[in-house]
């Protein structure tokens, strides 16, 4: 069974009063160069936040103060503009939660961290993003990973993979989902290619 | 540059719930066949609730675009194998996404920067078999006659399918690494807890033994087919049903004694007797006579002791056993 195409449907419309920006518009941006920085924003966030564990909701902060910021107006230098949020978003934090931070978190160290990351070669991404994949799957539990692979290679429908593995279509929309959700903080999320800076 | 900004909601631990959400949406909406207006509608409705709703969306559905790559691996013939379907049609592509990568060594869960492998393995029992394993994690499970579970330790959450059978769950709680049983169409999640699970012919059954656990049946969307479980609570479950009742502890401990290798009847119905030692046993009895079903039966006994079983309907109940082909029948 083929994979359905996107439709406009599935964007929800978000324009607010005074022509804020078309859905479509803001979503391209926000794939195309916010998530791409995700990796070294969790370096950044994990260096300077002693939970690791609230990073996921740490990210979605930042990315809920960018997203608002840019429905108004598109920032010109994303990379600055993302870091910038998230070094305000930790002060705010220090200083609601009374914390201590492990070391100052000054403009000039999330400024270095945008600069530091080169910027990424259309090509080189092309050429090595199916390794990436690759390697992401296998990090997967065998079970996520099956039921991925039957979904994306053999384009099975779920109660197809449920048959399949033989499981209940419950537990594989579960294995999907789940599966999908893993995924993204591995391809987005993981640091690897960034080397060792934490 | 800002102050704490107000619109900033409180969202500990809730972005993986929305991650969750997200990809469940995702995935839904691949169902080509399956995708109605009033799907269209609640999707449109979920994310308006919040903008954090909406870029969790758009960064599954990126994640997901990203899979399409994977179309390009698709086999130029299926192949042949002795294996179960799945696994054979893609294992030479599997072996070359495995040799292409790095294998991330396993570090203690402290320091976890890195990604360990998660490792899936399967434990078995045979009929009147009775095993437990620990796991890697300090937890324990304790499996009862004739059962088969899969156990998957990934990085960050621990996942039990029980295929078929009967478990103690023993969890060391762990609030980042959530414990997951999946059974039937269910899912029983840890929040501290001991718990026993048992799944036989489309009915699930859970009593919750110490702690806290979730019970989440079929469509979790559903707020009634969700529910908080607390010592003594007992449910069971089938696809369309679910009731939640109390099990006095006295029960619950006759209901465990399989843990020491006993069955403990108390005003047990023979039918029902017979049913247990049948789970234990190749030697299978058969009740051959209706009127004597609902004859209530006490006592303890081990296991496999149906020699034992069998005397005591003979000498205490009066009833005729004899060898009837393969089964051993009881009648009046």
């Amino acid at each position: 069974m083929a994979d359905t195409p996107e439709t406009i449907r599935d964007k929800a419309d978000i324009v607010g009063a005074g022509g804020a920006l078309n859905a479509a518009v803001l979503e391209a941006w926000f794939v195309r160069e916010v998530l791409p920085l995700e990796a070294a924003l969790t370096l950044f966030l994990r260096h300077h936040w002693r939970n690791k564990e609230d990073v996921s909701d740490l990210l979605q902060d930042i990315y809920l103060r960018v997203f608002q910021a840019a429905q108004k107006q598109l920032p010109d230098v994303t990379k600055l503009f993302v870091f910038a949020t998230a070094q305000n978003l930790l002060v705010d934090r220090f200083r609601r939660e009374k914390i201590v931070p492990i070391e100052a978190v000054s403009e000039l160290d999330a400024l270095q961290v945008a600069a530091d990351e080169p910027s990424p070669d259309r090509t080189v991404i092309a050429r090595d993003e199916l390794r990436r994949l690759q390697a992401a799957l296998d990090r997967l539990p065998p079970r996520s990973r099956e039921a991925i692979l039957l979904k994306q290679i053999e384009g099975l429908s779920r109660a197809e993979i449920a048959v399949r593995m033989g499981i209940a279509e419950n537990t594989a929309k579960w294995y999907l989902s789940d599966g999908l959700r893993e995924l993204a903080n591995i391809l987005y999320g993981d640091p690897e290619k960034l080397g060792s800076r934490a | 540059m800002s102050t704490v900004d107000p619109q900033d909601q409180e969202s500990v631990g809730a972005a993986k719930e929305i991650q969750l959400r997200a990809a469940e949406w995702i995935m839904e909406r691949r169902e080509a066949s399956a995708w109605t207006d009033q799907q269209q509608t609640s999707l449109d409705a979920w994310l308006a609730e919040s903008p954090a709703h909406l870029l969790a969306y758009w960064r599954l559905n990126a994640t997901w675009e990203r899979t399409h790559r994977l179309a390009a691996l698709r086999p130029g013939k299926p192949e042949q194998s002795g294996q179960t379907g799945a696994a054979s049609s893609f294992r030479p592509v599997l072996l070359r996404i495995t040799a292409a990568c790095v294998i991330l060594g396993v570090l203690a869960f402290a320091g976890a920067r890195f990604y360990f492998r998660p490792t899936e393995t399967t434990y078995a029992t045979a009929l009147g078999g009775h095993k437990t394993i620990v796991l890697a994690d300090g937890s324990r499970i304790e499996l009862n006659t004739d059962t088969i579970l899969h156990v998957t330790l990934a990085r960050n959450r621990r996942v039990i399918e029980l295929e078929k059978g009967e478990a103690v769950f023993q969890v060391r709680h762990d609030a980042n690494r959530p414990f997951v049983v999946l059974a039937l169409e269910h899912r029983v999640t840890d929040l501290g807890t001991k718990f026993l699970v048992r799944e036989e012919e489309g009915q699930l059954r859970v009593a919750l033994i110490e702690g806290r656990a979730s019970f989440e049946s079929a469509d979790p969307r559903i707020q009634q087919h969700s529910v908080t479980m607390n010592p003594g609570d007992n449910v069971v479950a089938t696809a369309q049903t679910m009731s939640v009742t109390k099990i006095a502890p006295q029960a619950l401990a006759r209901d465990l004694a399989w843990r020491s290798r006993m069955l403990v009847f108390d005003e047990t119905p023979l039918t029902d007797a017979v049913t247990e030692f049948n789970r234990y046993n190749r030697e299978k009895l058969d009740v051959a006579d209706s009127q004597i079903a609902a004859l209530k039966i006490d006592g303890t006994f081990r296991v496999n002791n149906t020699r034992g079983f069998l005397d005591m309907a003979q000498h205490v109940l009066g009833l005729h056993v004899e060898q009837r082909g393969e089964k051993i029948a009881i009648s009046r």
